[in-house]
C-alpha cells in the first residue's frame, strides 16, 4: 500500500514540498523540480508574472504538481488575505501558503497575523497552510481555525542551520492531528532526513537546493533523504544508547528469587 | 528621537578606525550577529587586507539571503527644474542647462516604451521644484506609470510624512533619498541654497517616509564628497537605525560615486573599486538582508565582478535625461543629471546576468 500524505482533499506522494526563489534560472529550477519528482511546490506570488510570455515561472512549474502560491510580502493578516485572493483570482487555485512577515531581520512569521489570516481563508474554501514559529497553543488555534496543516520553522528562512527548533516540533507532531511540515531553514538532506524520521508529514525546502552548485542534483538528494526518513519513521527507529547494556542491575534481583 | 541623536554619538569615528587592529577585524568576522562596533572594524584600514576573505564571507551571505537573483529596474526622470545649488549635480540651480518636464502624455510614451523591455519595477526622478514638479504632478504621473509597473519608487525631493502617505495612497511603494553626504559641514558646503540645505529635513526623510507606508526604502551616500569609511560607516549605522524602527520595511543601500556632469565640480576623496568593495562587503556581513543597488553610473565590468560579492540589485537600459527612453530629446535638449558608464539595453543586461548564471528578477512586487 502507497503511504500518501493526505492534505486539502488530495493525495501527495512526494513529502518533499520544494520552493522556487533564488534558483539562477526557471529551467534549472524545472530541471530540479523534474528531478526530485516533486507534487507540491511553492511560489510567491509577488514574482508571478502573468503579462510576461517568456518569463511566467508559473510555465517552468510541471503541470502535474499541485501549486501553493504565497503570500510573501505581507506584514499583516489582510495584506496576506488580499494576495490570497488575488491568487485565486489569477487562476492559481485554492492552496495557499500563508506567510505573515513583520520582521525583515530575522523574517520570523507573526503567529497572531497568520492566525486571522487562516481563520478568514480557511473560510472562504482555501486549503491553508500556515507558515509559523512551532508554538503549541497556535498550532492547536490554527487546527481550530481550518488550517490543513502546520509549517513550524525549522530555522529562519535562509539560514540553513537545520532543525533546531526539534523540541517544540516534537510536542507538535504529537499533539497536533493535522500534518506537521517543517518549512524554512533545513540546509542539507540529512537535516530533512531528521525532520522525517522525528515524524514530521513533510518537508519544505527552497534555499538549500536553489543556491548548491549542482541545484538538480541536490533536489534528487533532498528528496530521496526525505523517502529514506519516511521508510525509517515507519519501520520503527528502536531507542539508541551511548554504551552497551548487558544486565538488569536494578531488577536482576528478581529473577534470583526463586 | 531622531537618527540625527545617533549620527551626534558616533560623529568622531575617524580616531577609532586608525585603533583597530588585525585581531579586531578577525573578531568581527567570527561574530554570529556582528555589532556597530564590528561593522566599524569591517570597514577600517585594517580590514584592507582582508578583501578577499570579506568578499568570500559577502557572497555566502548574498547567496543564502538572495539566491542567485538580481532585481532590475530603471529610472524614469520625470523633471529636471531644480530649486536647490547641489555643488555635485549637472541639474544644479545655478547651472544654464535646457529645464524640461514631461507631460502626461509623453510619460505615457516614455512608459511605454520601458515596459516592452519587460521591467515592472521602476523608479521615478525630478529636481526638487515644488513648482514645476509638485506632488499633484507626481502623483498624476503615478496614475499612468501604475498601469505598466507593478513597483513604483520615487527619487524626488524631500516631503512631509502626509505628502509621502498621499504618493504611498496612489500607489507608490518604494523611496529613494540620499544623504548624499552625512557630514553635517560638508553636507552644508554641498547644499549652500535651496530646500535641500535643510540637514535635518533630509536626514529624517527616510523614517517620514516609513513611516507614510512605503515598503521599501533606499538611501544612500555620494561617495567622494567626503572620506568614504566615516560615510559608508554612517551610512551603515542609518540603516541599522531604520530596521529597529521599521522591522517590516525592506531597507537597500545605493553607493554612488561622483561622475562627471555639467559644471566643474571635482569630488575631494578618491573612492577607488577597492574601497567600493570594503564598503559593499562590510555591508553585507553587518547587515545580511540589506538589500545593496548598482547604478549604471558605474562600469559594466565593475558591475559584473560585483554580483557574485553582495549585489541584489541593478538598473538597466537607463537614460538620466528628462525624456530620455522614447520621445528622443538629447544633450542640448535635456541634459543628463550625470554621465553613465555601462550604456547596455535590457535586453543585454538580462542576457549578462543568464551567462552569468544569475536570474534577471523582472517582477518582485505586486500592489495588493
Amino acid at each position: 500500500m502507497k503511504d500518501l500524505l493526505k492534505i486539502g482533499g488530495k493525495s501527495v506522494n512526494n513529502r518533499l514540498f520544494i520552493g522556487t526563489g533564488k534558483f539562477s534560472s526557471y529551467d534549472v529550477m524545472k530541471r530540479a523540480l523534474e528531478e526530485a519528482g516533486a507534487d507540491v511546490v511553492t511560489v510567491a506570488l509577488r514574482r508571478v508574472d502573468s503579462s510576461s510570455k517568456t518569463d511566467n515561472i508559473l510555465d517552468y512549474i510541471p503541470k502535474e504538481c499541485i501549486l501553493v502560491p504565497n503570500t510573501s510580502g505581507a506584514r499583516n493578516a489582510d495584506e496576506a488575505v488580499r494576495i490570497a485572493r488575488l491568487s485565486r483570482a489569477a487562476g492559481c487555485g485554492d492552496w495557499v501558503k500563508i506567510e505573515v512577515i513583520q520582521d525583515n531581520k530575522y523574517l520570523l512569521p507573526d503567529n497572531l497575523e497568520t492566525l486571522k489570516a487562516t481563520e478568514i481563508l480557511a473560510k472562504e474554501g482555501f486549503v491553508v497552510l500556515p507558515y509559523m514559529s512551532p508554538d503549541l497553543s497556535m498550532a492547536k488555534r490554527l487546527v481550530d481555525a481550518g488550517a490543513a496543516a502546520v509549517m513550524p520553522l525549522g530555522s529562519p528562512i535562509g539560514s540553513n542551520r537545520g532543525i533546531k527548533t526539534k523540541e517544540l516540533v516534537e510536542i507538535l507532531i504529537s499533539e497536533i492531528k493535522i500534518p506537521v511540515i517543517v518549512d524554512a531553514g533545513l540546509g542539507s538532506p540529512s537535516n530533512a532526513c531528521e525532520c522525517m524520521e522525528m515524524g514530521c508529514s513533510a518537508v519544505l525546502v527552497n534555499t538549500a537546493i536553489a543556491i548548491a552548485e549542482n541545484p538538480v542534483g541536490m533536489a534528487k538528494a533532498f528528496s530521496d533523504a526525505v523517502k529514506a526518513g519516511r521508510l525509517a519513521y515507519g519501520a520503527g527507529i528502536p531507542q539508541s544508547t551511548r554504551h552497551a547494556n548487558p544486565s538488569s542491575p536494578l531488577t536482576g534481583f528478581l529473577r534470583q528469587r526463586k | 528621537m531622531s537618527f540625527y541623536d545617533l549620527y551626534s554619538q558616533y560623529k568622531d569615528v575617524d580616531t577609532a578606525f586608525h585603533l583597530i587592529s588585525s585581531k579586531d577585524v578577525e573578531k568581527a568576522f567570527q561574530a554570529q550577529k556582528p555589532s556597530i562596533d564590528h561593522f566599524l572594524s569591517l570597514l577600517s584600514p585594517a580590514a584592507y587586507s582582508y578583501l578577499e576573505e570579506m568578499a568570500a564571507r559577502a557572497r555566502e551571505i548574498t547567496l543564502r539571503y538572495f539566491g542567485k537573483t538580481i532585481q532590475l529596474y530603471t529610472p524614469l526622470y520625470l523633471s529636471n527644474y531644480c530649486d536647490n545649488a547641489c555643488a555635485y549635480c549637472g541639474f544644479n540651480a545655478a547651472n544654464s542647462i535646457e529645464r524640461r518636464k514631461l507631460s502626461i502624455n509623453e510619460v505615457e510614451e516614455e512608459a511605454r516604451a520601458i515596459a516592452r523591455t519587460g521591467l515592472k519595477h521602476i523608479l521615478i526622478l525630478t529636481g526638487e521644484s515644488r513648482e514645476m514638479s509638485p506632488v499633484s504632478y507626481i502623483k498624476e504621473c503615478v496614475r499612468i506609470l501604475k498601469k505598466y509597473f507593478t513597483s513604483i519608487s520615487v527619487e524626488i525631493y524631500a516631503l512631509t510624512e502626509a505628502e509621502y502617505g498621499d504618493l504611498t495612497a496612489e500607489g507608490v511603494d518604494g523611496l529613494a533619498i540620499y544623504q548624499e553626504v552625512y557630514d553635517e559641514d560638508l553636507y552644508k558646503k554641498m547644499h549652500p541654497a535651496g530646500p535641500k540645505s535643510d540637514y535635518k529635513f533630509r536626514l529624517d526623510s527616510p523614517e517620514r517616509g516609513a513611516r507614510a507606508g512605503m515598503r521599501n526604502v533606499n538611501i544612500g551616500v555620494l561617495l567622494g564628497l567626503d572620506d568614504w569609511r566615516r560615510e559608508a560607516f554612517w551610512l551603515g549605522l542609518h540603516t541599522d537605525y531604520l530596521q529597529d524602527l521599521f522591522p517590516g520595511v525592506e531597507l537597500s543601500v545605493s553607493l554612488p560615486r561622483v561622475r562627471p556632469h555639467a559644471g566643474s565640480f571635482t569630488p575631494a576623496h578618491e573612492v577607488d573599486d577597492r574601497a567600493m568593495v570594503q564598503i559593499i562587503t562590510a555591508l553585507r556581513i553587518f547587515s545580511p538582508r540589506l538589500g545593496i543597488s548598482m547604478s549604471t553610473r558605474e562600469r559594466s565590468d565593475f558591475r559584473e565582478n560585483l554580483i557574485a560579492i553582495g549585489l541584489t540589485r541593478m538598473s538597466a537600459g537607463s537614460s538620466t535625461r528628462v525624456g530620455g527612453h522614447a520621445i528622443g530629446l538629447n544633450e542640448e535638449t535635456a541634459p543628463a543629471q550625470f554621465q553613465i558608464q555601462d550604456t547596455r539595453s535590457v535586453g543585454e543586461i538580462k542576457a549578462m546576468l543568464e551567462a552569468k548564471g544569475y536570474q534577471p528578477v523582472f517582477k518582485d512586487w505586486m500592489r495588493i
